[in-house]
């Protein structure tokens, strides 16, 4: 679970903290079966056991002798350094008091156990912190270090934020893309992964524009700034991630709030318990001894280390995924959210037009042969999508007339092809002999040939994802500016629950502004959407969701998370981290509560010492921190 | 002016938190952020002073925890 390198500062922590065990190991046995005390003659017999206990016990506080020290002095009192610090002290001061009345002097072994185990703690907390800082720091390898100003024939290597837009930057095989550019020359094959999570490279040539944080696959390219670094694309996703954990979610701030008033309600409460019942029943060593116990205890370090640490290690893991997620109140609201909007086009649907249908099936490739003869110099995205389904080149050469609002009409003397909508085989006296809305028609030399029908393509996992949300009790909604009927077909095609169509981009926000108003209080609406035209409904809704959104500057400002992935699957994936996350902080606020406040109470009853209450400190804290890091986990 | 730096030796999130109310008590600091995370401070302050102000903001981090310093 905490398998990576140590830096030198928790290398040392490392030695230290495991010296300091050996020597209290050795020191324990010693203790138990020599009498130490008996080095020196009675009054002082308490003395060689102190000095060797307390050697130890400098060798492994004396940092947090010093933390608390520099605290006192800058008017911080309570923080755990100096509860961990009264609570020790306070055990060598009541061994020493009773040795020096003829007692047993004992405790000293506890006194340096308190500190051993807190620096454990410690440790255990810093080195996870490092693990999720690493998990961050990985989705911020793109930025770029370098990038190659060509100016006035010469190149030199300059940092990228100190190229203004309209210069002229040349980008190696093997680099990353630094700024967001147009290519002027040259032509490449680029690889988006790590801003899209798109694995197949995209082929650029002259004109492509290119984002910032790609890798340049295979050949060199000159290319005009389009953007300075700092509104690029690598930046907005920077600033993004950096700026993720700002946002405090209602646990963090539960816990903070908290933190300020636990701590010296404890100090309180343990004075209390060292001086009242003290002057009631004259035994003051057991009290304060109890006291100290319960000082130890009573640290928040298990909460106030683990909670927020849960949260970073969710956003660590969901940045991995490509999933950004700008504040851990969005992972709490997703873990709730239970209204999700859809938009339609490039959301459930590809957003790009292609054939589904062609009839009479049997006669596919003819009917396709002809439509594309006629489409053939039209660039129109019906034109390009039956020009696609056909795949292969068209050599015949018919003289194309446009007409328009019709479709096209294509002779070569001989034959005379048709291709268009209802209204222009009609016109031509040819009889369709099957409809179907909205199909593009086709007629050789007068005569029906078939139908093409070309629409908007529902992404391949739209069913399972909705499927998914359905079977959580999610309301699904689909808002569409499309036709009825169209979006009818596509919610009946991915189980979506309820549909509103028709909608112009201003009716859109009303639409979203009527539900969020109607809402139920326990209901947190999600709105995803491609971040085309869709900022003001991003901002409006609960959590907003932009989808495959790298490029799309507005929609990443307007969004609370952002998919890189155009795929609805991490749409589950982020509510999945998001729950986890939730369930573990809910965990660990209560089991440390409640093992706290058991300990709280035996130690004060005097039915526990203080090694439970170590338990009850480094032992819950450590077993939170393990748990916070089980987020990252399948 | 709102500037960019990097924090090391943070190495807890209350303590980050401590250090950011600090150093939002330093004269001529509007707003500050500390990100524990990504160990980054993102502070809005008057430009004319930046100096002298992020010498007070340092301090305010050693308050909290000695080991810190703002790399500049």
């Amino acid at each position: 679970m905490l398998n990576f390198k140590l830096n030198k500062k928790q290398k040392n922590k490392v030695i230290r903290i495991a010296i300091a065990l050996f020597c209290f190991v050795v020191l324990f046995a010693l203790s138990k079966i020599f009498k130490l005390e008996s080095a020196f003659n009675k009054p002082i017999g308490w003395l060689f056991p102190f000095l060797l206990w307390f050697a130890l016990y400098v060798f492994i506080a004396y940092d947090v002798l010093i933390k608390a020290f520099y605290n006192l002095k800058n008017g911080r009192i309570f923080d755990e350094n100096f509860l961990m610090l009264i609570a020790s002290l306070g055990a060598f001061a009541l061994g020493i008091f009773n040795g020096a009345s003829q007692r047993q002097a004992e405790g000293f072994d506890e006194a340096v156990a308190v500190i051993i185990f807190y620096q454990i703690g410690q440790f255990f907390e810093q080195v996870a912190t490092e693990k999720s800082r690493k998990s961050i720091a990985e989705l911020l390898d793109i930025r770029p270090d370098h990038a190659n100003l060509l100016k006035d024939n010469q190149i030199s290597s300059v940092y990228p934020d100190e190229i203004a837009v309209g210069e002229t930057i040349v980008i190696y095989p093997g680099e990353k893309i630094p700024l967001d550019c147009t290519v002027i020359k040259g032509s490449s094959t680029i690889d988006n992964k790590s801003l899209t999570g798109e694995s197949l490279p995209v082929d650029v040539s002259e004109g492509s524009t290119l984002l910032s944080g790609g890798l340049n696959l295979t050949s060199e390219l000159v290319c005009r700034v389009d953007k300075h670094f700092y509104d690029g694309t690598v930046s907005k996703i920077l600033d993004l991630v950096e700026n993720a954990s700002d946002k405090k979610s209602k646990a963090e701030g539960f816990i903070e709030r908290f933190a300020k008033y636990y701590t010296p309600s404890v100090i309180i409460l343990a004075l209390l318990t060292a001086i009242i019942p003290s002057l009631i029943f004259k035994n003051w060593q057991v009290w304060v001894y109890r006291a100290l116990s319960f000082l130890v205890v009573s640290c928040p370090c298990a909460l106030v280390i683990s909670v927020p640490m849960t949260f970073f290690v969710a956003l660590g893991k969901a940045s991995r995924s490509r999933i950004l997620i700008k504040g851990s109140n969005y992972l709490e609201l997703l873990a709730r959210a239970n209204v999700f909007l859809f938009d339609k086009t490039g959301t459930i649907t590809h957003g790009n037009f292609e054939v589904t249908k062609v009839f009479p099936e049997e006669n596919k490739e003819e009917i396709l042969h002809l439509a594309c003869i006629a489409e053939k110099k039209s660039s129109h995205p019906i034109a390009l999508s039956i020009m696609k389904a056909y795949g292969k080149n068209i050599e015949e050469d018919y003289t194309l007339t446009n007409l328009a609002g019709l479709g096209v009409m294509a002779t070569d003397g001989e034959n005379e092809i048709l291709c268009g909508n209802a209204t222009l085989l009609e016109n031509n006296g040819v009889d369709i002999l099957a409809k179907c809305e909205g199909a593009v028609y086709i007629a050789k030399n007068r005569h029906f040939v078939g139908y093409i029908v070309i629409a908007d393509t529902v992404k391949s996992e739209a069913n399972r994802v909705i499927g998914a949300l359905n079977n959580q009790n999610c309301k699904t909604v689909m808002l569409t500016g499309d036709s009825q009927s169209v979006a009818e077909e596509v919610c009946k095609q991915c189980n979506i629950s309820q549909f509103k169509a028709q909608l112009l981009p201003q009716d859109k926000v009303a639409e979203v502004e009527k539900i969020i108003n109607q809402k139920a209080p326990n209901e947190v609406v999600c709105f995803i959407g491609d971040g085309i035209n869709d900022a003001p409904v991003l901002m409006r809704s609960d959590v907003g969701i932009a989808m495959g959104a790298i490029g799309s500057d507005a929609a990443i400002e307007a969004a609370d998370v952002v998919l890189m992935k155009d795929n609805l699957s991490d749409i589950l994936t982020a509510k999945k981290i998001a729950k986890k996350a939730l369930k573990i902080v809910k965990q660990n606020i209560v089991f440390s509560i409640t093992v706290k406040v058991l300990i709280l109470l035996l130690s004060l009853f005097g039915i526990t010492n203080m090694w439970f209450s170590i338990f009850g400190d480094v032992g819950v804290a450590v077993i939170a921190i393990l748990n916070a890091l089980r987020v990252d986990k399948n | 002016m709102k500037k960019v730096y990097k924090v090391e030796n943070v190495d807890c999130a209350h303590c980050a938190m401590a250090m950011q109310n600090f150093i939002l008590k330093v004269d001529g600091v509007e707003s500050a952020t500390l990100n524990f995370l990504t160990k980054r401070l993102t502070i809005e302050l008057d430009e004319s002073r930046i100096d002298e102000i992020m010498v007070e903001v340092e301090k305010a981090c050693k308050k909290v925890d000695r080991e810190v310093y703002v790399v500049k």
